[in-house]
């Protein structure tokens, strides 16, 4: 086994071992009083960290003198050499006799203050004369003493400190004792099990080196899904749990057909505003609704006659807008406001079709996808975000129903005790918001918009007046931004994400918490 | 969603009874509006050495109309809780039988055809009635009213002027008048200057600026009462201390002139001598048949059906508990005596939000109460689940990326159209971006026909992360398509970014390589005359890569070639556009020809 290196940090370590060779402890200021601190730490956590050692490191406080101390330990303090001075000479001293005897013009008038204060000398006509036969100099004691011992009483040293005539200074040394694994020599410690110990059999042998278990792991050179799309995951398992097909609203640019008159939003709804809606320069307008495919045989036309009859004059038992429906507004282009646009083509889509008893068939239709709105950008709004919608077909469907589906859909989310509020929508009747309690809040929060889409908009597709459809929307960003703890949605969605938080965001796992 | 601020305590006291908050909420949202706020511990701002009550702030929902002032959200409230009965709202003419008249002129249908009056008699106003009063006819033209193009309302001391009225329209040169609370004199053209940058009228000069004519109200004596939409004349105005108050309202669109005219006197006839009626004005406009009395304030009678009421709430009530339900809601209902499932509803005139008996069937849930409903299956047909083909196979470009070590963005579909085109030193054919007609900042001006902008500015951001940074994101571009109904389509793409203090060019080839392996899509070099189906890579000059390190990723699929994308390192004078100093290399590729 060979030695430890033979840097001078590995001599010191032997010579540590070599110095506890015939003791149990040692203190590093005897045995290495000229060594630094940190060089003999880091010999001392090697030798440790193979348990050949152990040590407990010593702090305290350390009084250095000043020059001016020094020379008052070697001569005495100002005052007792005017006092000395003073009192060798009889008959008293003049003061120019004084500076001459002591030789120093600074200790003179220094000492001279303060062995008058101290009354010891006094003036005499023009002479100085010793008013005592002798005195005792404290400041050259304390300061003696302080020379031997590096140290004093706490409160001499803070005024001796104040007389700025020491400094302290913080000293490290080590109590050292052998430790379980002591030993003259380092043994070479693996640090790994190799491919080649296990062929040359020297793992049986080797050294381990203890592992650190209260360090991380390596780190992990990995890639990482958006946290938008990890919920947006969680939601779409719980779509396809619940029998949701996906819609195909891999379409931004609508029409103000599809995105508003289809779903009976009037044409002067301030949500058709320029404050409100992306309208589109290029192109220009749309096209007249119309069949998709050779094999759609819907007769549009007659739907959209449909469509500015309700608006216009009112049908199916509603006396409508009344107000005159503009064509050109209808063909219009906008960034799509909602995915509730693409529901409205599927559901006219689903009028066309029959299920085996004839009749329009019951369906479930889900989509997670972005819209546009032209907000003013702040912490929680952008112009771009994400929306959760869902459809329900079929007969003899009540609100009740509705209520009992979102209590099913939101457990699966860790949400209950949901509670339901009117509220208006141009598109639903009756429409509602859904709210939940949330603990951290403390209050309810409203968690999605609801209801069942208007017999105007249904029924103007040719949709049988006994099928009910309920429609909800939910956010994605929202609860994203609420399991994340994150206050500005600029952090989550667009470019200026940081994607340190994307490489490490945890997974969703809406169930559990 | 207007927000209606009311007196926490005056409320209480015309509801009969003190809440708490929390009282209130639920009384809130049992009924369909939301207590946003309740100031009494907040510090509320002290006028003319007073401070402010505490305000309750009401949320409406934006068709309850008869609920923007304090007197409609009280008596909705009280007749909900069973405390009033809804107001018999009656048009009462004068004793002589002589009827105010407004005399409307056919000038005035270019610019603004429609007008409307009415007279609130003895009405006593206070400095809260007053507030509420003017208040109200503010809520109005901001919602309903859009912003007074649709819609706006003059209200008048009658005692200060003298019918009959006409409507009229002149040349803005041809007029003038003194504007409410100012001392000159303005003709039409004077005014539009002199409130140019006017805070609160300045935006509404726009709707009728441009037009020949200017529409007038004036009296028997040329009195000049109102210039709508903008403003009313000093002369007419009302006071505190105003007994008679003659309302006329013009509009461009009639169905909203009529509930406008229904909303400001049913809300405020409670106060006349005699309450909830109201003087009729006779307008008399022959040339386009408008000809009438305003306001007639005559419930609608409509039908709903009682099996279709109970079935989609789920309830089986009778027809008098039906009723009941719908009186708690301001209709008068009564069982038909023709119809056995039929009942007879009058709809009061303030309920404008009324158009189809689904909405008498959302009230019978809401006074029913909508936490009450019976529960039952969501539905009664099984249906099966599936994804969206396009969302399935990017679904799997995403997961195969990510496991390959690199990490989704999501940027934004909008950008600027430099962004598009200019910085990634590529050009605008015309054909290809979709414009927006009204963004609000520069970052907003086309739908992104590539995804590289988003990609190379997510590292813009990301200056402080360690090198090297490897993201991607699969999401849809937007072309032009003038041959669809939309004139546009989406196209699903998937593009990686590498920036590191090399190229990575290797980096982003083999990456395509990996996404290529895992959709089963095999690597065909060269051309040796035969075709197999697969992928290959020519290189590519565009001026968007650096010169001699790009590529053109070709696809041949059941022997169709087609060019899917492009990978390579960005050419320097883009990365020196786009603000980044270190190289990048990208990959973008159309997925929709892998369906």
């Amino acid at each position: 086994m060979a030695p430890a290196s033979a840097d001078p940090a590995g001599d010191l370590a032997l010579q540590v071992l070599q110095a506890l060779a015939n003791t149990d402890q040692i203190l590093s200021t005897e045995a290495f009083p000229s060594v630094p601190f940190e060089t003999l730490k880091a010999s001392l956590d090697r030798l440790s960290s193979r348990s050949m050692v152990v040590y407990e490191q010593i702090e305290r406080q350390e009084a250095i003198l000043e020059a001016e101390a020094e020379e008052i330990v070697q001569h005495g303090s100002h005052e007792a050499r005017v006092f000395e001075a003073v009192h060798k000479a009889l008959g008293g001293l003049s003061i120019s006799d004084l500076e001459t005897a002591i030789g120093d013009k600074i200790v003179t008038k220094v000492g001279q203050g303060k062995a008058f204060r101290e009354k010891w000398i006094k003036k005499d006509d023009n002479k100085l004369v010793a008013l005592v036969d002798s005195i005792e100099d404290v400041t050259r004691s304390q300061l003696r003493f302080i020379k031997e011992t590096k140290s004093h009483d706490s409160k001499i040293i803070a005024d001796l400190k104040k007389r700025k005539l020491i400094t302290t200074a913080k000293v490290i040394s080590f109590k050292i004792s052998k430790g379980p694994k002591f030993a003259l020599e380092i043994v070479k410690e693996e640090t790994d099990l190799t491919a080649d110990m296990l062929a040359s059999g020297a793992w049986k042998t080797a050294n381990f080196k203890p592992y650190n278990f209260k360090a991380l792991g390596g780190h992990q050179v990995s890639g990482a899904l958006h946290p938008l799309n990890k919920m947006r995951h969680e939601f779409r398992q719980i779509f396809f749990e619940t029998g949701f097909t996906e819609m195909p609203t891999n379409q931004y640019i609508e029409t103000g057909f599809w995105n508003f008159d289809a779903l009976f939003v009037p044409q002067q709804h301030p949500a058709r505003d320029l404050q409100d809606t992306f309208y589109i320069s290029d192109p220009k307008t749309a096209g007249r609704p119309g069949p998709v495919s050779a094999d759609d045989k819907q007769n549009y036309d007659e739907y959209f006659e449909n469509v500015k009859q309700v608006h216009e004059n009112g049908k199916y038992g509603s006396i409508g807008y009344r107000y005159p429906w503009a064509e050109e507004e209808s063909l219009r282009l906008v960034l799509r406001t909602h995915t509730t646009s693409v529901s409205a083509a599927m559901l006219h889509k689903l009028a066309a079709k029959k299920g085996p008893d004839g009749r329009v068939p019951p369906v479930r239709y889900f989509s997670i996808d972005r819209v546009f709105r032209n907000e003013a950008v702040d912490a929680t709004h952008l112009c771009e975000f994400h929306q959760v919608e869902g459809v329900i077909a079929d007969y003899g469907l009540t609100l009740g129903g509705l209520m009992e589906f979102f209590e099913t859909f939101f457990a699966k989310m860790g949400l209950t005790d949901l509670k339901f509020k009117p509220a208006f929508n141009p598109y639903t009747e009756p429409s509602m918001e859904l709210f939940s309690y949330h603990k951290g809040l403390k209050k309810l929060v409203e968690i999605g918009n609801s209801g069942m889409f208007r017999p105007e908009m249904l029924e103007a597709m040719g949709l049988p007046k006994d099928l009910r459809v309920y429609g909800f929307g939910l956010s994605l960003e929202r609860p994203t931004m609420i399991k994340y703890a994150i206050s500005n949605i600029r952090e989550l969605l667009g470019h200026q994400v940081d994607l340190n938080f994307i490489e490490r965001n945890a997974a969703v796992r809406l169930d559990k918490d | 969603m207007p927000t209606i601020s009311v007196d926490k305590y005056k409320l209480y006291e015309a509801l009969g009874r003190k809440f708490t908050t929390a009282e209130f909420e639920d009384l809130c949202f049992e009924f369909g509006i939301e207590l946003d706020e309740d100031t009494e511990d907040e510090e509320r701002p002290i006028v003319n050495g007073e401070q402010e009550p505490p305000q309750l702030k009401i949320e409406i929902p934006a068709n309850r109309y008869d609920m923007l002032c304090f007197e409609g959200i009280a008596l909705n409230l009280n007749i909900f809780l069973g405390r009033t009965k809804p107001p018999n709202y009656r048009v009462v003419e004068p004793k002589d039988g002589i009827l105010q008249t407004i005399t409307v002129s056919p000038e005035t249908s270019k610019v603004r055809p429609y007008v409307s009056g009415a007279i609130l008699r003895n009405i006593k106003f206070t400095k809260d009635r007053y507030e509420s009063f003017i208040a109200l006819q503010d809520k109005l033209h901001q919602n309903l009213a859009r912003q007074r193009t649709l819609v706006s309302i003059g209200t008048h001391d009658l005692d200060t002027i003298k019918g009959p009225f006409t409507y009229e329209a002149l040349p803005p040169q041809d007029f003038k008048f003194v504007p409410l609370n100012q001392t000159q004199e303005l003709t039409g053209e004077t005014l539009m200057t002199f409130y140019e940058n006017d805070r609160h009228l300045g935006r509404y000069l726009h709707i009728i600026r441009d037009a020949p004519v200017y529409p007038l109200i004036l009296d028997s004596n040329r009195v000049i009462c109102s210039l709508p939409p903008i403003i009313n004349g000093d002369h007419s105005k009302i006071t505190l201390n105003t007994t008679n108050v003659f309302i006329e309202i013009t509009a461009t669109d009639i169905t909203k002139l009529d509930i406008v005219t229904d909303m400001m006197v049913t809300m405020f006839s409670e106060y006349c001598a005699e309450p909830f009626t109201v003087e009729p004005v006779k307008i008399i406009s022959d040339h386009n048949n408008q000809t009438r009395v305003t306001p007639h304030l005559r419930p609608r009678v409509t039908h709903a059906e009682v099996d279709y009421l109970n079935s989609c709430t789920g309830l089986n009530e009778s027809r008098e508990s039906l009723c009941k339900l719908l009186a708690k809601m301001a209709y008068v209902a009564r069982p038909s005596d023709k119809d056995p499932n039929l009942l007879e509803v009058a709809i009061p005139p303030t309920r404008a939000d009324v158009l189809h008996q689904a909405d008498i069937m959302e009230d019978v849930a809401v006074c029913y109460g909508f936490n009450r409903l019976p529960r039952s299956s969501p539905n009664n047909s099984a249906t099966v689940a599936a994804p969206l083909p396009i969302n399935k196979l990017s679904d799997i470009v995403r997961i195969e990326a990510a496991m390959a070590g690199w990490s989704e963005v999501m940027p934004l579909t909008l950008c600027s159209y430099d962004e598009n085109f200019g910085w990634l030193n590529r050009k605008d054919d015309g054909k290809t971006v979709v414009k927006l007609a009204n963004p609000k900042t520069l970052e907003y001006q086309v739908v992104r026909t590539s995804l590289l902008p988003g990609l190379i500015k997510t590292i813009r951001e990301n200056k402080s992360h360690s090198l090297p940074i490897k993201i991607f994101e699969a999401a849809d571009v937007v072309f032009k398509d003038e041959k669809s109904e939309r004139r546009a389509r989406n196209e699903r793409h998937f593009a990686a970014a590498w920036c590191g203090k090399s190229s990575g060019f290797e980096v982003v080839h083999g990456l395509l390589d990996r996404l290529m392996l895992m959709l089963r899509t095999n690597f065909v070099a060269g051309s040796d005359g035969v075709k197999p189906d697969g992928y290959w890579i020519e290189e590519l000059n565009e001026d968007t890569f650096f010169h001699g390190h790009a590529a053109a990723v070709y696809l041949r699929l059941g022997g169709k070639e087609q060019r899917i994308g492009e990978f390579g390192i960005l050419h320097p004078t883009v990365l020196e556009k786009f603000d980044l100093r270190f190289p990048v290399s990208t990959l973008e590729i159309n997925l929709e020809v892998f369906l």
